[in-house]
């Protein structure tokens, strides 16, 4: 297989005593895979004569350190996030609790939405995930803009900075929830500077995930190894590039839109309050603004932003289950044609979340929405099929990648319900929605995100987790889960309202609310576990090896961790498993078409044993 | 007739923990929730079955090397074609639904204009005969002689309807976003500043029915409840009567929204309509 009139391996031409004898060979012993980035032979570091310690990371410019930084700061985000979940969950336990005020509950139910969304779903996916795995899945050595690349995780650590500030400030944190609808933001109905600190917190992170999109579109699109053709990228890279194009999309509208809202807010502008209007007649003015167009400006970011936190999730879900499942991706191409057909349709059902203001049209948004579901079902039977007549292998990121499947599926199904404008009357704002939106949300940056975490930690650090205890972690998440938003769709149904401190005794409303409570306490102690792993992760390291997984894509054709321009060289590209084919050189993907796969047959001997 | 056999379906068929609907549209709501309800039963079990399947039957039993399938095109047509059918179903049902759910046909049996506020109610219904309040939410109304209903926070103001007849809502904000929401109407929309939306309940049947402002609205979000009671057609008359009667003979008994509710909106100017010209007062 080494085929070196191959134009691939002209990028580098094998080192005496390391490289291509040494790599195929997937059982090395821990002591020789465990060695640390390019042990000796490389010595074109330049991290040799640059600054060492803290200032190495200040100033480092490489996608890798700047994907751990953005991972990091993520994680850190999410556990505050879980922790105001708890309180939030503690004072739902009872129907008049006296935990929190209401102000105070408002701040954190805003704050948690906050966090959740902008600081870790968005940026944990693409800021981290994406920034370290893409460079190294298409063979680059770096982002194609390094420094704009620092520069959004700096942005995105003041943003994230800032926005946590908001607790420290007079008159508390933005307590108008997580959308901001105008005119509650207002500085007449949201006076106090919590408002001020949660707008500039996005308007910074927001171009920090601008500056992202550029980056990894860039990337993508030009910084391929040789023989990475577009049909040869794997999914996860397909789901990034897409992701980019939709964060261009997206991202400047919120920016703008916080931007006027800022103005109303301190300027005098009436862009999404109606100034001077005699709202009683019912007749409005044409100086008045439009507290509906910050719905629409919000939404028309906010829906594709659904899918910036969904797509990056589904493409982790694409690179695991085949790995664990010892087969290629079942339908690959309907795979990235399902993905691109998903963002198309994103931008063009934004009013969905706008349906019971009356005005909007309804039947388009209907069936856009509803037929979204076709391109995420084409997705959920590709891996399935995936795994069909495969040897699955039940490691903590398959195990998540299988919770990640059935939790969104349930959020699938109750999304389709929620498509259809009659039934979001009967439960829009309620905790049916919050149930849907929580499933959909936990199954993809949760479930998938730590999937990643777990399939890609092996390769950012060279030791491996725990498998035992990520189990554990996996499977009190998988209980806590259901425990937790289940009951929501039927305290929804029966009419529970969101965002609310308190409720009245007399409803039933409280079992279900109990329930949910211990639910999120089992979730929180999932996490607890992983911190445990991590913990022991770091003082007794087990060393990984350069491909623990027996894995299909570039990544992990290098070392663990890769070393600083991420290849000295590569394995011939001839198709999305270039490390698989390398691998196992045997066991090549069945050719699309029926003609094709009767000459594979015949082409291939008795398969080998 | 496809409406009625949906109908029809739905009457032997539970409800999945929503409301059967105290209204017509919110019976049409909950037959459309029911069809979906079954529709996401036997596609998401379906799915659920498959992969359950594939997680229990392809476990790792051997070293040997699965076949590495990556297409087969039928099967690909398939699961395109059949999930966009059963979509394009849903959609006609919605849509047969929503025109039911969302009709206001002329000549409603009664029309109640609704003010949502922070944190309350008002519903606002026509003056008697030769009163300057024949229709509440016209700009030329006299708002003294509107009848009118007010309630914030606790105090739970109560809209009475008549049942059996269209019953029109015009329903608006004058601060923030709120949302008007019966549950047991299946039924919620939005009060928003800016503009005016209508809508209708055709009650089914007398009773008393919750109703909360279902969209964060600040402080006191929580506690924005209100009742809706559904009597008879005469008892709605001679309760309107009364309450018109009342308004004719002691104008100081209109109720008033509490001080500092903006009739204009959410501005951070120096706002002089303050509503003193719009209520009277």
């Amino acid at each position: 297989m080494t085929d070196v009139t191959d134009v691939t391996d002209v990028l580098a031409p094998p080192a005496p005593g390391t490289g291509l004898d040494e790599l195929p060979d997937l059982h090395r012993s821990p002591d020789a895979a465990g060695h640390g980035p390019q042990d000796g032979h490389a010595g074109h570091g330049h991290d040799e004569h640059g600054p060492t310690g803290i200032l190495k990371w200040l100033t480092s410019t490489d996608h890798k350190v700047i994907g751990m930084s953005y991972m990091i700061t993520s994680i850190v985000m999410f556990y505050f996030a879980g922790i105001m979940a708890l309180f939030i969950r503690l004072q739902l336990s009872s129907p008049h609790s006296s935990l929190l005020t209401f102000g105070q509950y408002n701040e954190l139910f805003t704050m948690h939405g906050s966090l959740m969304l902008y600081l870790f779903a968005g940026p944990f996916a693409f800021g981290g995930l994406a920034n370290y795995v893409v460079p190294l899945q298409i063979g680059a050595p770096d982002m194609a803009f390094p420094r704009l690349n620092a520069l959004s995780y700096w942005l995105y650590l003041t943003g994230s900075i800032t926005m946590m500030m908001g607790f420290g400030v007079a008159g508390g944190a933005a307590s108008f929830g997580w959308v901001a609808y105008a005119p509650l933001s207002s500085a007449t109905s949201s006076p106090g500077i919590g408002g001020d600190v949660w707008i500039m917190a996005l308007v910074l992170t927001g171009f920090s995930a601008i500056f992202t999109g550029v980056n990894l579109v860039a990337t993508i699109f030009y910084l391929r190894a040789p023989g990475m053709t577009m049909f040869r990228m794997p999914i996860f890279t397909w789901n990034m590039l897409v992701t980019g194009i939709l964060i261009l999309i997206a991202f400047p509208v919120l920016t703008s839109g916080l931007i006027m809202l800022f103005c109303d807010r301190h300027f005098g502008t009436h862009i999404f309050t109606v100034g001077g209007c005699h709202l009683v007649t019912g007749a409005v003015t044409q100086t008045c603004g439009s507290p509906l167009l910050w719905q629409n400006l919000f939404w028309f970011f906010g829906h594709p932003e659904v899918y910036i936190l969904a797509l990056p999730f589904f493409g982790i879900v694409t690179e695991v289950l085949p790995v664990f499942s010892r087969k290629p991706v079942f339908g690959y191409k309907g795979m990235v044609f399902a993905t691109m057909a998903i963002a198309a349709l994103s931008t063009g059902v934004w009013a969905h979340h706008m349906f019971t203001t009356g005005a909007v049209l309804l039947p388009f948004f209907s069936f856009l929405s509803l037929l979204i579901a076709v391109p995420t079902g084409i997705k959920f039977f590709n891996w399935i099929g995936t795994m069909w007549h495969g040897q699955l292998i039940f490691t903590t990121p398959m195990l998540f990648s299988i919770g990640f499947l059935l939790a969104f599926l349930m959020g699938g199904v109750t999304g389709i319900m929620l498509a259809s404008p009659p039934i979001d009357f009967a439960t829009h704002d309620t905790y049916f929605v919050v149930a849907h939106f929580h499933q959909v949300l936990v199954g993809t940056a949760v479930f998938a995100g730590f999937a990643g975490f777990y399939y890609w930690y092996p390769k950012m650090f060279g030791r491996l987790l725990n498998d035992t205890l990520g189990k554990w972690h996996f499977w009190l998440l998988f209980v806590g889960f259901w425990v937790t938003f289940m009951p929501q769709y039927v305290v929804g149904l029966k009419g529970m309202p969101r965002r609310v401190a308190s409720y009245p005794s007399n409803l039933g409303w409280q079992s279900y609310n109990v329930v949910s409570t211990i639910g999120a306490f089992i979730i929180a102690f999932s996490f607890g576990i992983m911190l445990w792993n991590l913990w022991a992760a770091w003082r007794k390291p087990v060393p990984a090896g350069d491909n623990p997984w027996d894995a299909h894509t570039l990544e992990w054709f290098t070392t663990s961790p890769p070393p600083h321009h991420n290849y000295t060289h590569l394995p011939p590209i001839r198709s999305e498993r270039p490390t698989w084919d390398y691998n196992h050189p045997d066991s090549v993907a069945v050719p699309h078409g029926l003609a094709a796969e009767a000459a594979h047959r015949a082409r291939q001997k008795e398969p080998v044993a | 007739m496809v409406g009625t056999a949906l109908l029809l379906a739905g009457c032997k068929v539970p409800n999945f923990g929503e409301y059967p609907g105290a209204t017509t549209q919110g019976k049409t709501e909950n037959h459309l929730w029911q069809l979906f309800f079954i529709a996401g039963l036997v596609v998401g079990g379906f799915v659920l079955l498959l992969i359950l399947w594939a997680v229990f039957r392809y476990r790792r039993k051997s070293e040997e090397m699965p076949k590495q399938t990556q297409y087969h095109t039928l099967m690909e047509i398939t699961y395109t074609v059949v999930p966009i059918l059963i979509v394009v179903g849903l959609f006609v049902f919605t849509v047969l639904a929503e025109n039911n759910v969302d009709a206001t046909p002329p000549d409603p049996g009664a029309t109640i204009t609704v003010h949502a506020f922070q944190w309350g109610w008002e519903f606002e219904y026509p003056g008697g005969p030769g009163s300057g309040c024949a229709n509440p939410g016209s700009p030329t109304a006299n708002q003294n002689d509107c009848v009118k209903v007010i309630g914030q926070t606790t105090q739970n103001p109560t809209m009475v309807i008549p049942t059996g007849t269209e019953v029109q809502i015009n329903l608006n904000s004058l601060d923030v976003l709120h949302g008007f929401y019966v549950p047991q109407f299946n039924f919620s929309r939005y009060a928003s500043p800016g503009y005016t939306t209508s809508f209708d309940f055709n009650a089914l049947h007398t009773g008393d029915f919750r109703g909360q402002c279902t969209q964060l609205c600040g402080l006191y979000h929580s506690l924005m409840f209100f009742n809706v009671k559904a009597v008879t057609q005469s008892k709605f008359a001679t309760w309107l009567h009364a309450q018109q009667a009342l308004v004719k003979s002691h104008p100081s008994s209109v109720p008033k929204l509490p001080s500092g509710v903006s009739t204009g909106s959410s501005t951070n100017s120096s706002s002089n309509n303050q509503g003193g010209d719009l209520y009277g007062d």
